[in-house]
């Protein structure tokens, strides 16, 4: 038993530390550091900087841009990433369809869809939810019906994150209504620009607009855009829900956002002295510190038995470090909320009315922080809701 | 990084486990438990942590953690923690060549018990906070004071003793660590049942003589060792609380599957299935930090090893409220018996909880040193 990195594992480690800070635009992992909303432009080229140096796609085969790293390699690597602030790849492309095309798609469809996917050539959504399937995601009712060698796909798709920008969205369709729930369901790519598409905004309670919802009208779909084969959609759905599953507890990123939260603290001032005097403050920071290292040996465990697990087997680790890992992720923006203090009232400048350009009375950082603190009530909900996750763990490894 | 055993470990393991199996404690049998020490002796784990040109197997913080979460999965109940771990401890780590020839051997054959009697009135879980004193006689020191809630100190043969012999009650330099014989004139116990079916003692000292050779480490600077040896003992609590929890969580969740009411079985209920399912996360957050606390507990530099332990220990406790209480709620009724063992693992977890430090004072800890995380 050893929690030590290895000499070359330390090198590694060093080299990415480096790259991530030399090579990522300090104004774009500041916006990152800050939680700020990012632009279409901000991903686009972080991600491209990670692709050029043959980064941006890890978890994929090797023979498609994919590392043969190590667990552990792979383990530093979304833990420096995610404290360095650079903007997580785009996961709709490296951590969905990706793989999903990589492992079960077309030669085809790899040569027409991997590489411009690494490089945000294409930008991806995920047409999963829908407003009647939620947890139960199976009771999906947006249909695909075979017509002269096409599908036209009729429904509507919730929740769809930044579907604004993308070119194409992958969906689960119905293609067999007279099938059990799970058995009818096809995963189809569909191009964004088709005629019969429409997004409509929903804008979320931070004021952002990251979500939408997509319409499809008696939209025309090549048959050659099913993945794998039809009424299968469903298999290629928990691979990629699974695939989703990995990397969730984001510790790298709650590392850095409570980093950032004691550094805070000791530049507000408060009491007299800073925010950092209060014990009580202190003592919450100490308990969150403690549950985040607790995940963080939890998530190594994980790691270092990746290589010896059947990979078929429920792996009920997942479902932990996504219930702590979501909840952590919660607690930490709840600290910046409460080091923000009163200046998290004031409402961000794009939450303004037209025209408005006063001097701002919070400091630069602080009307970040409520933001930040509703938008991430959302960890909980997606992925697979913490609920889920119980009944997972009671199901599947309990055997309640 | 990895958490494998290694071969020697894990054959350890499958012993320290059976023989814990066959051992388990039944809280209900009354009359005094069956001596084990003798088999203890036996498996060699009494002489586990000592190096072997001191006449042990060279195990470490490991080899301890294997052990003491047996331990606690059987709710056993002989007292490796006192004897073994501090005792011992404070011999490995602290003692000097003929201290370790003289007294290494006896506790690793287990003729000899040793305890550490360190905790005073109003001292809570201060180390520092002492006010027995030690006083130069000659070439004696003459020790005057009263120990409290000494773990295991009714039948040990050989106590470590804090006491001061400079400055003032809540000073940390001053202080020095004594081998006290537990039978020497001056020295007397009142042996006490605890909670978790252990044994513990409040010891006197009147004018007790010591010779500056049963003097541990350092005069006046007895407070580092002692901090030591208290922090490889807590990463070995960790460990026994977390047998303690997994078995608790198993016996839980096996009862709500027999367990009928309303025509099924309780365990059909989501709202019990979900908080089976938190008592399983916590029992994992636990072992991870018991892991955590076995890497750290022979760190040399404080700073490094002082936040991670705290850290362990508290991580530790809130799991084990956590899961002992749940436990005893999803049970019913009948976790409330003395009879049924899932209340004497509830006890156990309570016990450990404030054995060197309870959630409040190492959170502390953890604050004092600027805690875990900073930018990089
Ligand atoms: C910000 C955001 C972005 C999203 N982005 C996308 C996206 O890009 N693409 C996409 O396809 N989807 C996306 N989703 C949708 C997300 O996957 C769903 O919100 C999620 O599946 C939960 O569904 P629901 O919101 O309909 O809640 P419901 O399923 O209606 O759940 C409501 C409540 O009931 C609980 N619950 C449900 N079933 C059970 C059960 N069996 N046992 C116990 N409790 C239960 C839930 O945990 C929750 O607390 C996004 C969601 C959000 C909030
Ligand atoms: C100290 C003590 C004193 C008592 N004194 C008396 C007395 O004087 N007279 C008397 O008649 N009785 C007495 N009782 C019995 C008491 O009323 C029962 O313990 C109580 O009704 C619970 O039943 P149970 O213990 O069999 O638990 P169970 O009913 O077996 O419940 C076990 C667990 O399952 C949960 N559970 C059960 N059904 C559901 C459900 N439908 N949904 C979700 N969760 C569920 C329970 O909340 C509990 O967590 C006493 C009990 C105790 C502990």
């Amino acid at each position: 038993m050893d929690l030590r990195f290895t000499p070359e594992e330390i090198a590694f480690r060093d080299d990415l530390r480096r790259f991530f800070r030399e090579k990522v635009p300090a104004e774009i992992r500041k916006k990152v550091a800050e939680g700020r909303h990012l632009d279409k432009e901000d991903i686009v080229t972080s991600q491209r900087i990670l692709n050029a140096a043959g980064l941006a796609t890890p978890n994929w085969p090797v023979a498609w841009g994919g590392k043969d790293w190590t667990p552990v390699q792979r383990y530093i690597f979304t833990e420096e990433l995610q404290r360095a602030a650079v903007p997580l790849p785009l996961q709709f492309n490296v951590f969905m369809v990706g793989p999903v095309i990589a492992t079960f798609g077309s030669e085809e469809q790899k040569r027409k869809f991997l590489p411009a996917t690494a490089n945000v050539d294409i930008w991806w959504c995920q047409g999963f939810s829908e407003p009647g399937a939620g947890s139960d995601l199976a009771s999906l009712r947006t249909t695909a019906e075979k017509r002269d060698g096409k599908y036209v796909v009729s429904g509507q798709k919730a929740w769809t994150t930044l579907g604004q920008h993308a070119d194409w969205i992958f969906c689960l369709v119905r293609t067999d209504k007279s099938a059990k729930k799970q058995k009818g369901i096809s995963f189809l790519l569909i191009d964004m620009k088709s005629p019969g598409i429409t997004v409509r905004p929903v804008i979320t309670i931070d004021g952002a607009h990251e979500v939408n919802e997509v319409f499809f009208d008696d939209v025309e779909v090549p048959e050659e855009n099913l993945v794998g084969e039809e009424n299968k959609g469903w298999d290629y759905a928990k691979f990629l829900l699974a695939n989703e599953r990995t990397g969730i507890a984001r510790i790298g990123l709650s590392k850095q956002r409570l980093a950032r939260a004691k550094r805070l603290a000791r530049e507000t001032e408060a009491g007299g002295g800073t925010l950092w005097d209060d014990t009580d403050f202190r003592r919450r920071v100490a308990e969150l510190e403690v549950g985040l290292k607790a995940l963080e040996i939890t998530q190594m465990r994980v790691v270092a038995n990746q290589t010896k697990r059947d990979a078929d087997k429920p792996d009920p680790a997942s479902s932990i470090l996504k219930i702590k890992g979501s909840e952590l992720q919660q607690l930490t923006t709840e600290l910046l909320l409460e080091v923000a203090g009163p200046y998290a009232i004031p409402a961000p400048d794009h939450e303004q009315p037209e025209g408005w350009n006063e001097p701002a009375v919070s400091p630069e950082w602080a009307d970040a922080a409520a933001p930040l603190y509703f938008n991430y009530r959302k960890v909980s909900i997606y992925g697979g809701s913490n609920e889920i996750q119980r009944n997972i763990i009671a199901k599947a490894f309990l055997g309640l | 990084m990895d958490f494998d055993l290694t071969e020697e470990q894990r054959l350890l393991k499958e012993s320290i486990d059976r023989f814990a199996a066959d051992n388990a404690r039944d809280p209900a049998a009354h009359g005094t438990a069956p001596d084990i020490w003798p088999q203890l002796a036996e498996l060699g784990v009494l002489a586990l942590p000592f190096s072997e040109e001191d006449g042990g197997i060279g195990g470490g913080p490991v080899e301890t953690m294997i052990v003491m979460e047996a331990l606690g999965r059987g709710l056993i109940t002989a007292p490796y923690l006192p004897s073994v771990v501090l005792g011992g401890g404070f011999l490995r780590l602290g003692g000097n060549a003929a201290q370790k020839a003289e007294f290494i051997p006896q506790v690793a054959e287990g003729s000899l018990k040793m305890a550490f009697a360190q905790l005073e009135k109003g001292s809570r879980y201060d180390l520092y906070d002492v006010s027995t004193t030690a006083k130069r006689d000659g070439g004696d020191f003459v020790l005057d004071g009263r120990k409290g809630v000494v773990l295991g100190g009714d039948d040990a043969g050989l106590l470590v003793v804090t006491a001061r012999t400079a400055g003032s009650r809540r000073d940390h330099d001053g202080i020095t660590l004594f081998l006290v014989d537990a039978e020497a004139p001056g020295v007397s116990r009142r042996g006490s049942a605890a909670q978790d079916g252990t044994r513990v003692a409040e010891i006197a000292f009147d004018g007790v003589r010591v010779p500056a050779g049963r003097v541990l480490g350092e005069v006046d600077g007895g407070l580092p060792l002692a901090g030591h040896v208290v922090d490889v003992a807590l990463a070995a609590l960790c460990a026994d609380s977390l047998g303690a929890m997994e078995e608790l969580q198993r016996v839980t969740v096996d009862y709500l599957k027999t367990r009928q009411q309303f025509g099924v079985p309780i365990a059909s209920f989501q709202a019990l299935q979900h908080r089976a399912a938190d008592m399983l996360v916590a029992v994992e957050q636990a072992r991870s930090m018991a892991v955590y606390a076995a890497m750290m507990a022979e760190e040399t530099d404080i700073l490094t090893r002082r936040p991670a332990i705290a850290a362990a220990k508290a991580q530790v406790n809130r799991s084990g409220r956590q899961v002992g209480q749940e436990a005893v709620q999803l049970h019913g009724g009948i976790a409330m018996t003395w009879e049924y063992k899932a209340g004497h693992y509830f006890k156990r977890l309570t016990t450990n909880d404030v054995i060197f430090g309870d959630t409040d004072h190492h959170l502390r800890a953890v604050m004092q040193e600027g805690g875990l995380v900073e930018e990089v």
